[in-house]
């Protein structure tokens, strides 16, 4: 083998005073970053192979290790950056297309931090969470544009099939396979608690999940992994996955390693072998193949469940929305180019797609235009970091959030973006089970109880401030934002004003 | 330059007051002049007005039409488009007198009018949506000109000024209604534009308001996709036109569109029987873009009744009394004692309760003298 031109990207610093060489770190680390060196009779750590995890930073009982970004540069070049060079070594070694985790990591415009929220002074006395009711139930689905009620206050009309939250933020779609089983208990055991839903992602429902069928929102993909009628059943919604925020425009795959025997029973596939889910689904060639996708799945579901249609952001993404509403779904989940996901090609990742701030936006202002909002609820994902994402993205006109990366944080990720060599010393993104034993998913699920009781008080604060008592009126309600530093076209699509005026 | 209603969003602090004879007796306007004075303190001198029931009743089946203009030019395109679309059986200047505090007047007009029927028939519309496009298409439409009310038998008059000078200024106690109500206008901006001052109207439905809707951008937006136009910016134009949505076009009941307005807590929601649960579930569900957030007391009236309301943790004040056939909703009790010496019954509304109180079925064109004074001229 010809020597590699890769230098390590982080150093392991360890500090030989409080290290007493209990090797711990090397049974912890997946990556095999620490060794025992017989030369130096001592621990020693191989700098190239960590991926900074801070797995054996935090679990080190001597707080004898750190990692840092290698301070080895490249002779400046504004243009010919580390990572221009670098990838151009791996592409070079390997003659492969560059892979990664998580959402796009560029310097693109984080919208979010652009935009100021109101408050209430004088004129219009901000509540007191503490002391007022603050209302935060929302549903999402299918709204008739009116109600019939008879002159004894009878309800005469028939509501279409609803999800109820109790948080406008639901858990995204992660796969069994992607993650662990131990991460997807968590995910569901959270959402049942505090009364929003997860999501199957393409990945079928493992029976010991049925519990949760209340909570769960089952999806449908290119590749039907696990699709069957009584996974259907176990469903609060089914969502159709047309495409993600993370990797717009291609499938799935999940390699063969990560399909053990429980995998495989959920996914219907042989142990061992790749799932690939496609590109596009087979079946849906246009937007009418959709509207057939979508009534097969209610037809097979009595119209009791809401269906999802989920679809990366892209350039006409308020075109798309407005025909996935008229093609019947009753819900389209937007997400945006900072999704994350287990395995994704780098330029992909990094270069398809749009904001999901904009996105919002220009779907909103689509459907409202078209008439057609209230036939179907918008979830926004793809990148939601925190409370004021969440309010941002209600006043901008959604209806609710999806986090996923957020959660698996909450979990303990530490972003070291290798979801995809399955070897995740957190034991999120792994199958292997002694990695997948290191989440504990009642500890896990406590972490995601705890991630959403806090935002949902946040919430109820900022509500509060801006003199608002119930959720649904921040819906849309985009008087409540201003922008800071937006060029006028910015400030147009997101209809807002600038912030002073 | 300072901008115009319309062009900006003006927070505003206000007082307010309704009378009603409930056997439909009228009674001179001097009574709400006397209960809204009181609260002289609630308002700064930029906008009053009244709204007036059963003044007209020898036009009672016309569309009495109150309109500001700022100039001949758009008085003379309005009128124009008028007679285009109506048979104007009169058009007269709204009595007015000289006031000292009033000032920059527009022209004001009145006009009793019905649409023309081959206009009507082509336009496939029934008369209220058919006036509601007119009115939509004035004040959008011409510029310097502002249809102030548009219902049958009764009136719109307001101006930039104290309700008390501004009752004086359009000589209300010599006209005879019965219902009134009023409003004081304390606004944070000096627009001194008059179409800005309140109560707003449309059709037969007046809204007089005390509050600044947090909703306000959803609920502005709710409305321009149901094909209203809030051309004013203001609060009681969403009020309005949310009633106008509910009450007349989806043909709700009353008291369910009082309750889309300010719905119940999801607490009280819980508690209630199967059947009412599932019906308040689905109003907030369908109509959450409806409810009414912040604070806001309002009275909306119609021809048929009034109607109180305040916001679900009631931030405003609203008092409600009766005697005999009247009733009287203020925002302060002051201002009911001022024209009502013994109420037989004086309660403050819950948040979120709406009082209704509707005429008897039977109204009278009688005129209650005993209601009117010696006014100076």
């Amino acid at each position: 083998m010809s020597l590699s031109f890769l230098t390590p990207e982080f150093i392991v610093l360890r500090d030989r005073e409080r290290c007493n060489n209990c090797g711990l770190c090397i049974k912890l680390c997946s990556f095999q970053a620490h060794y025992y060196g017989e030369k130096q009779q001592r621990v020693v750590s191989d700098d190239k192979k960590c991926v900074n995890c801070q797995y054996c930073v935090v679990k080190c009982p001597k707080n004898a290790l750190i990692v840092k970004k290698h301070p080895l540069e490249f002779r400046q070049h504004d243009y010919w950056n580390d990572t221009s060079i670098k990838d151009i070594y791996k592409q070079a070694e390997t003659g492969g297309v560059l892979l990664t985790g998580m959402g796009n990591d560029k310097k693109f415009p984080i919208y979010w931090d652009k935009m100021v929220l109101n408050a209430s002074q004088v004129t219009n006395p901000s509540i007191d969470p503490l002391r007022e009711p603050m209302e935060l139930k929302t549903f999402l689905g299918k709204k008739p544009s009116r109600l019939e009620v008879d002159n004894k206050g009878n309800l005469i009309s028939h509501m279409p099939p609803q999800l109820e939250l109790e948080i406008p933020v639901m858990f995204g779609g992660m796969s069994f396979g992607s993650i662990s089983y131990n991460a997807f208990k968590a995910l569901a055991t959270a959402a049942k608690e505090a009364g929003t839903y997860f999501n199957t992602g393409e990945g079928g429902l493992h029976r010991d999940f049925y519990d949760f069928a209340d909570n769960t929102i089952v999806q449908v993909a290119s590749g039907r992994f696990g699709v069957n009628q009584e996974y259907l059943d176990h469903s609060a919604a089914v969502e159709i996955k047309i495409g993600q925020g993370a990797k717009p425009g291609i499938g799935g795959h999940l390699p063969g390693e990560k399909v053990g025997e429980e995998v495989s029973k959920t996914r219907m596939i042989p142990i061992g072998s790749d799932a690939i889910s496609p590109a596009p689904h087979h079946d849906i060639y246009s937007i009418e193949d959709l509207r057939q996708l979508i009534y097969a799945i209610k037809e097979t579901t009595d119209y009791k469940k809401p269906v999802l249609v989920k679809i990366a952001a892209v350039h006409n993404v308020a075109a798309i929305a407005s025909g996935i509403a008229r093609a019947g779904a009753d819900i389209i989940v937007i997400d945006g180019f900072r999704a994350g996901t287990g395995a994704a090609p780098t330029r992909i990742r990094d270069n398809v797609g749009i904001p999901i701030e904009l996105a919002i936006a220009a779907v909103d202002d689509r459907l409202k235009d078209e008439g057609i909002r209230n036939q179907v609820s918008i979830v926004a994902s793809g990148g939601i970091r925190n409370s004021s994402d969440v309010i941002k993205a209600i006043a901008l006109g959604a209806d609710a959030v999806s986090i996923a990366t957020a959660a698996l944080v909450a979990m303990g990720c530490h972003m070291c973006q290798k979801c995809y060599t399955g070897k995740c010393n957190w034991g999120i993104t792994t199958q292997n089970p002694e990695l997948v034993k290191r989440l504990d998913p009642d500890e896990a699920a406590r972490r995601l109880i705890n991630l959403l009781r806090a935002w949902s008080i946040e919430i109820k604060e900022m509500l509060g401030g801006m003199g608002i008592n119930a959720i649904e009126s921040l819906k849309g309600n985009r008087l409540m934002l201003r922008g800071i530093g937006l060029s006028e076209v910015e400030l147009k699509i997101l209809g807002i004003s600038h912030a002073g005026e | 330059m300072l901008k115009k209603e319309g062009q900006i969003r003006i927070p505003a602090g206000c007082a307010i007051s309704g009378i009603m004879n409930k056997k439909g007796k009228r009674f001179s306007g001097e009574m709400i002049i006397d209960s809204i004075s009181v609260m002289h303190e609630r308002s700064n001198g930029l906008g009053g007005g009244f709204a007036a029931y059963g003044i007209y009743p020898d036009h009672k089946d016309s569309f009495a039409f109150h309109l500001f203009y700022d100039s001949k030019v758009a008085q003379r395109e309005t009128e124009e488009f008028l007679k285009k679309y109506y048979d104007i059986e009169l058009a007269e200047a709204i009595p007015t007198r000289k006031v000292s505090s009033i000032k920059d007047s527009p022209i004001i007009m009145r006009y009793f009018a019905k649409p023309k029927i081959d206009e009507l028939y082509k336009s496939e519309l029934n008369e209220d949506d058919f006036t509601v496009k007119f009115v939509f298409k004035v004040n959008n439409g011409i510029d310097g000109a502002f249809v102030v009310s548009s219902g049958k038998n009764m009136g719109v008059f307001k101006a930039v000024g104290y309700p008390e000078d501004v009752g004086e200024f359009y000589k209300l106690e010599n006209m005879y209604g019965y219902i009134w109500t009023a409003h004081g206008r304390f606004p944070t901006n000096t627009p001194g534009w008059w179409g800005g001052a309140h109560p707003f109207n449309l059709l037969g439905y007046s809204v007089v308001h005390n509050g600044e809707l947090s909703s306000y951008g959803s609920n502005r937006e709710y409305l321009r996709q149901n094909g209203y136009k809030c051309s004013l910016q203001t609060d009681t134009e969403v009020v309005a036109y949310l009633f106008d949505l509910y009450y007349r076009k989806h043909k709700l009941p009353v008291d369910i569109v009082c309750k889309i307005l300010a719905p119940p807590m999801w607490d009280e929601i819980n508690r209630m029987p199967r059947e009412q649960k599932r019906l308040y579930k689905s109003l907030r569900a369908v109509y959450g873009l409806g409810l009414m957030n912040g604070p806001f007391s309002v009275i909306i009236s119609t021809d048929t009744g009034l109607i109180a309301l305040n916001d679900r943790i009631k931030l405003r004040p609203l008092v409600v009394a009766k005697k005999g056939d009247m009733m009287f909703i203020a925002s302060e009790e002051s201002a009911i004692r001022a024209v009502c010496e013994n109420p037989q019954k004086v309660w403050h509304p819950r948040g979120g309760e709406p009082v209704i109180e509707l005429l008897d079925k039977t109204v009278s064109t009688y005129i209650e003298h005993k209601y009117i004074r010696e006014v100076t001229a």
